[in-house]
């Protein structure tokens, strides 16, 4: 390719670089690490089984009842009539309206569907009915399979106090605190006094964080019971309380385990679930880097002993807190398939879903404890439709307008239930998908993780790239030293999206003036006019000098596509083009972050100087919301002088309470909302004066 | 005198062509000044461009030729013949040059002479690019900002004007012209950029009205700013007189340059192709989920367009005003097309006096300049109601009907749900010589929605839900058009990109041209 200089051929179209600023905000499993486990088709288990689920687990299930030769029952919402997991599936039956209190949790319309048509089996994915007792004694009662442990260990698992018992009953290292359930606030307090701070409340029924709340201090006890008794009660129609000693900055590990219904059981290795935001998992990783053979053998045998204690049979996975002595504490057990299970899938080479499936037709274990493998390294990130500027993550919603998974990479797996066109609603869980790599060793996989995040594509929702790249390229999670803590102690100030440095400023600046200048060069690529001036050809080859240094920037500039796969200095990068205008505004997504550059000619620039700045509206005074969802209370009324950092209102978005403040002092003005109504994002609340 | 008398062979020549070659240099660089420093300083202090700046980013570098930079004014009334009245090039700078390489002739009025104010040398320039636009078939780009008629001249000035607007007329379907408004534009001035095709305007610093808030105060007693009176917010919301506004001199220009890449030089020429490249046959997986299940539920007529066209590239014409009609210019595979859209976002979707105008006139547009029109319909009727009957939503609305009926470019029309009564056969319909007319599965061709025409057909019978289920099911779906040839096929959504670039491949070459007529008779 030759080189063109830019200067020269492009006379005064050399463009300066006007200035770049931060910008905050804004399916098929095709992992190539093979299941070990081939699927005998002489192994007769069910005809067709019903998925009673939606999104990526729902699709996730059906791949492996296709590949064991089972039809597929799909159940829906009204809204998910056109969704993936019922394209996917060979029958699909509508059980209510978008709420999944009335369809996804309508146990008499999935009952209905059992019997319509005919499935002889459901398999429940996780949350929704994964671990409802009641669900699955319905089942029991019908003839019909559960695709999960029998309903005693749901139940005994199920309550957190029950199942500490049983844990401790067990041999299975528990966390000191209080055994029962806790009534008022103030008997919280006594409770949390004689543990010694810090506490955790927690839901009794919970999972997944919420109904969670830590406190470190009397006040905050009575405020977290509040607050946990009133998300338990909304998520789980289940407000009983627990309080226990909190761990500061553990580690959270938890352990695979496979039973069958003749007390054989397995534990296939760990996943390192240390990576959270508000007690909800981001990046998971398998094996851990900080467990060694021993503890991971004790966790292991720990972790069957509780499931044998049980009964249990088919997947499950024991939880446990890990603090920096490698001391560990159970947690809780989840009674079903995990969101992170692929990871596990990609080490041992197991298909879960598969054994799951073989156990509840009642067949033994293929395997033994020592053919259990730990083959590479597998790191799971969790893509979410969210703003991690906020928060490091409030929901966002949206249509998918352009979606692209980065499946032309090798050794990336990525589960999701939605594709280009798919909405996603305020009425489930905003995760887009679950992008799995894979590796031989785990910088391999880590190198993969990056590629993949900076090749996926998604347009129309906010997501939490610019988070997950920024997590796994850190040199403490590279290095393996993290907690749960790890978050807020790695961006004290929330999460504000990639810092540049000299180096990286200048490849983005470069990067940003060589598509202008493809762009500007296009334009004057038109047929069938004759009197056309000669221009340069850049052969997709351009020098850039950004504050006096040279940077090289070549590439296939293809102007269509959302992906820019560069090569800057000799270093390949993908950036992704998210906009640009007629005034040199470009939008690029560089290692994971968004970030605002104007290109402009050096005469555009110069009488730039001369236009007027105009002034944003100042939003001090406007409280708007900050996500799509519902408002629970309004604190205030017009006329009333708050505080700063007073409480506004509240806004519960995907069962999430969050309390919005005022962040200065002043007096309402005027009040735009009232509790039970719908907002969007962005939605006017409150006026200050 | 004596000297050069002596040496009159070479000398007498020598001395005084050196001394016009000063004199020219000296004009020339007087003309690059205009006003002069402080009146250059001044208009940099209110945020714009001179007029010589703005030529300069709205051409490609170096391709300006200015003509007439030595005409001055002819005034010698009220000291205007004294010297220092005198500018040469008076309050206007005019040329040709080239936007990415293809040929444009440009007016620039500057601000620094007089205001900019019209003299009848200043029109006279105009008029001399405009003649020579038409004789070469090239566009006119008309950059405003002047104070108005030069009073002193009285009526040379209003002369100017008249001229100009007989060019403008004479140019209208000939050459495409734009008016770009990055001043005051007020009186009989106005006339000039509401005759040419296209009126963008820069908000905050320009503004366009027949009589200023002074006058208005005088004879209504109305309080009204120039802002609210004929700012960018006014034209480009509540008038439709301005189709775009842009934040200010800079990105005014960049877009402009931006926007003339989609037109033809004159309607002798066909609509350009630019290099493309976005696949002709993407398939936009999207489109297949996109009209919503309930019919009652809006949707983004532009999240379709975006989709569709190539590299997501929509410049959208009026986009602030009548909400309920999508226009804009966008490629197919890289040639440039004219796409109307119902908006179901703003108002349903429904026609009413100031969609249907503003649809008409980019529908005779692009029919004028060779480029072909894609409408995509969903379109629940006609606005009912006094407001729109008192206003002439008869007349209006038939001005739509009259251009998609009239025009002979290539035409592709898409029902992708609605296409009710009066307002189907308007939308670009078989019946108005669609060329190829698609129907998504969501169709509904029909009179009207199933509610209404049950209770007509079965007015007082009871089980009027029974019937209109019936209704539902025979007429709200694609079918009673397709059986009659009024749509041409039933169409996957996302295979839409693909349909409409093959078939104006083929339409490249469709000729087809109407009765002969001195002039056509639009309803006004």
């Amino acid at each position: 390719m030759a080189a063109h200089r830019v200067s020269p051929s492009l006379n005064r179209l050399l463009f300066a670089v006007k200035y770049a600023s931060f910008q905050s905000g804004g399916c098929a499993v095709h992992c190539n690490a093979q299941y070990s486990t081939v699927h005998s088709p002489s192994e007769k288990t069910f005809d067709k089984i019903l998925i009673a689920n939606r999104g990526e687990i729902a699709c996730r299930v059906m791949k492996t009842c296709h590949k064991m030769g089972i039809q597929t029952v799909a159940v829906h919402s009204d809204v998910d009539s056109s969704a993936v997991h019922v394209k996917m599936a060979d029958e699909a039956v509508c059980v209510g309206p978008a709420p999944t209190s009335k369809s996804y949790l309508n146990m008499d319309a999935i009952m209905d569907a059992i019997r319509a048509t005919g499935a002889q089996a459901v398999h429940p994915g996780y949350g929704f009915l994964s671990e409802n007792k009641e669900f699955a004694k319905r089942l029991a009662a019908e003839g019909v399979a559960f695709i999960g442990p029998d309903t005693h260990a749901i139940m005994a698992m199920g309550d957190k106090i029950e199942s500490k018992l049983i844990a401790k009953a067990a041999n299975v290292n528990t966390i000191p605190g209080y055994d029962g359930v806790v009534k008022t606030a103030e008997e919280a307090v006594k409770i949390a006094q004689d543990i010694g701070y810090p506490v955790m409340i927690k839901a009794s029924a919970g999972g997944g964080g919420k109904g969670m709340r830590i406190a470190w201090n009397a006040e905050e006890t009575r405020e977290g019971f509040r607050f946990s008794s009133q998300e338990a009660a909304s998520s789980f129609g289940d407000d009983r309380l627990l309080i226990e000693k909190f761990i500061d900055n553990p580690r959270h590990i938890e352990i695979q385990v496979l039973a069958d219904k003749h007390g054989n059981a397995l534990w296939l290795n760990e996943r390192e679930c240390s990576i959270q935001r508000r007690n909800q998992k981001v990046v998971e990783e398998a094996p851990s880097t900080f467990l060694d053979p021993v503890t991971r053998r004790a966790m292991g045998e720990q972790a069957v002993q509780l499931a044998k204690a049980v009964q249990y049979s088919s997947a499950g996975t024991v939880e446990f807190l890990v603090d920096s002595k490698k001391n560990f504490y159970f947690l809780e057990m989840n009674t079903r398939l995990q969101v992170e299970h692929p990871i596990t899938e990609c080490i041992t080479g197991l298909d879960l879903v598969e054994q799951m499936i073989r156990v509840a037709k009642g067949y033994q274990l293929q395997h033994k404890q020592e053919d259990i493998p730990i083959n590479g390294w597998a790191i799971e990130s969790r893509v979410y439709a969210e703003d991690p500027y906020k928060s490091f993550g409030l929901p966002s919603i949206g249509r998918l307008s352009k979606y692209q998974e980065p499946l032309n990479l090798s050794n990336v797996r990525v589960d999701s239930g939605i594709q280009e066109g798919s909405d996603i609603s305020i009425y489930y869980d905003p995760m887009i998908s679950k992008l799995v790599t894979y590796g031989a060793t785990r910088a391999e996989a880590l190198a993969r993780m990056e590629d993949a995040l900076d090749n996926y594509v998604i347009r129309g929702v906010t997501h939490n790239i610019p988070l997950l790249r920024e997590i796994i390229t850190h040199p403490r999670f590279i290095s393996g030293d993290i907690s749960t803590n790890f978050l807020p102690e790695v961006y004290p100030d929330g999460f504000k999206g990639h810092q540049l440095d000299l180096d990286t400023r200048r490849e983005l600046l470069a990067s940003a003036a060589a598509l202008y200048i493809t762009a500007q060069l296009r334009s004057q690529k038109v047929l069938a006019i004759a009197a056309i001036t000669a221009m340069a050809h850049l052969h997709g080859y351009i020098r850039v000098e950004v504050d006096g240094g040279k940077v090289e920037v070549s590439g296939q500039w293809n102007l269509a596509s959302p992906l820019l796969p560069l090569t800057i200095n000799g270093t390949h990068r993908t950036l992704q083009c998210l906009s640009r205008d007629a005034s040199g505004r470009i939008l690029l997504q560089y290692l994971g972050t968004s970030f605002k550059v104007r290109v402009l000619s050096k005469l555009a620039a110069e009488f730039n100087s001369y236009m007027p700045e105009k002034v944003p509206e100042d939003t001090s005074s406007i409280l708007r919301s900050p996500m799509p969802g519902t408002v629970v209370a309004v604190s205030v009324k017009p006329g009333d002088p708050v505080a700063e950092g007073q409480e506004i209102c509240v806004i519960e978005a995907m069962k999430m309470q969050n309390s919005l403040t005022a962040v200065k002092q002043a007096k309402v003005k005027s009040v735009h909302c009232k509790p039970g109504e719908t907002v969007g994002e962005g939605d006017l609340l409150v006026e200050l004066e | 005198p004596a000297v050069i008398r002596e040496h009159r062979d070479c000398r007498w020549y020598s001395v005084s062509h050196l001394s016009v070659k000063e004199r020219i240099d000296k004009k020339r660089t007087a003309a690059l000044v205009g006003g002069g420093q402080k009146r250059i300083d001044a208009q940099h202090k209110k945020g714009k461009l001179t007029a010589r700046e703005r030529v300069e980013l709205l051409l490609d570098p170096e391709s300006f030729v200015e003509s007439d930079m030595f005409v001055e004014h002819r005034c010698s009334d009220f000291g205007m013949e004294q010297d220092r009245n005198k500018f040469p090039g008076d309050s206007v700078v005019t040329g040709r040059g080239r936007i990415n390489g293809r040929l444009v002739y440009v007016f620039s009025q500057d601000f620094t002479v007089f205001g900019g104010s019209l003299s009848g040398a200043h029109a006279q320039k105009i008029c001399k690019i405009m003649d020579q636009a038409m004789t070469v078939g090239a566009p006119v780009i008309g950059l405003n900002d002047s104070g108005g008629a030069r009073i002193q001249e009285g009526v040379e000035s209003l002369a100017g004007y008249a001229d100009i607007f007989l060019r403008n007329v004479m140019a209208s379907g000939v050459v495409p012209q734009i008016s770009l408004i990055m001043g005051p534009c007020a009186g009989g001035a106005v006339y000039s950029p509401a005759l040419t095709d296209f009126t963008f305007m820069v908000k905050d610093t320009s503004y366009l009205f027949i009589t200023g808030p002074d006058v208005v105060k005088s004879v209504t007693n109305e309080d009204v700013t120039q802002e609210e009176l004929g700012g960018a917010k006014t034209h480009t919301t509540v008038s439709g007189v301005a189709h775009h506004a842009f934040e200010n001199d800079v990105e005014a220009l960049l877009n402009v340059r931006e926007f003339f890449n989609f037109l033809p030089l004159s309607n002798q020429d066909p609509a350009p192709m630019r290099e493309c490249h976005d696949c002709s046959d993407r398939l936009v997986h999207s489109l297949d989920t996109i009209v919503p299940f309930e019919t009652t539920k809006a949707y983004d007529m532009l999240d379709i367009i975006q989709t569709i066209v190539d590299e997501s590239d929509f410049f959208e014409i009026m986009p602030s005003y009548a909400k309920n009609i999508v226009v804009g210019f966008a490629r197919m595979n890289g040639r440039t097309v004219g796409i109307v859209g119902n908006q179901p976002k703003v108002a349903s979707g429904c026609l009413d006096i100031n969609s249907s105008v503003k649809g008409a006139r980019f529908v005779r547009f692009c029919d004028a300049f060779n480029i072909p029109i894609i409408t995509f319909v969903d379109v629940p009727g006609f606005l009912p109601g006094t407001a729109q009957e008192y206003g002439g939503i008869i007349r209006h609305g038939a001005k739509l009907l009259y251009a998609f009926a009239e025009a002979t470019v290539p035409k592709i029309t898409i029902i992708t749900r609605k296409a009710y009564g009066g307002a189907y056969d308007v939308m670009s319909s078989k019946h108005l010589r669609g060329d190829v007319n698609y129907a998504w599965p969501t169709a509904e061709v029909a009179v009207m929605g199933a509610k209404g025409a049950v209770q007509i057909i079965f007015r007082g019978k009871e089980n009027q839900a029974e019937a209109e289920a019936e209704y539902v099911e025979k007429f709200a779906n694609p079918f009673p058009a397709a059986v009659r040839g009024f749509v041409d096929d039933i169409i996957e959504p996302s295979t839409t990109r693909k349909r409409i670039c093959r078939d104006l491949e083929v339409l490249a070459s469709k000729k087809q041209i109407n009765p002969w007529k001195k002039h056509a008779n639009i309803p006004l």
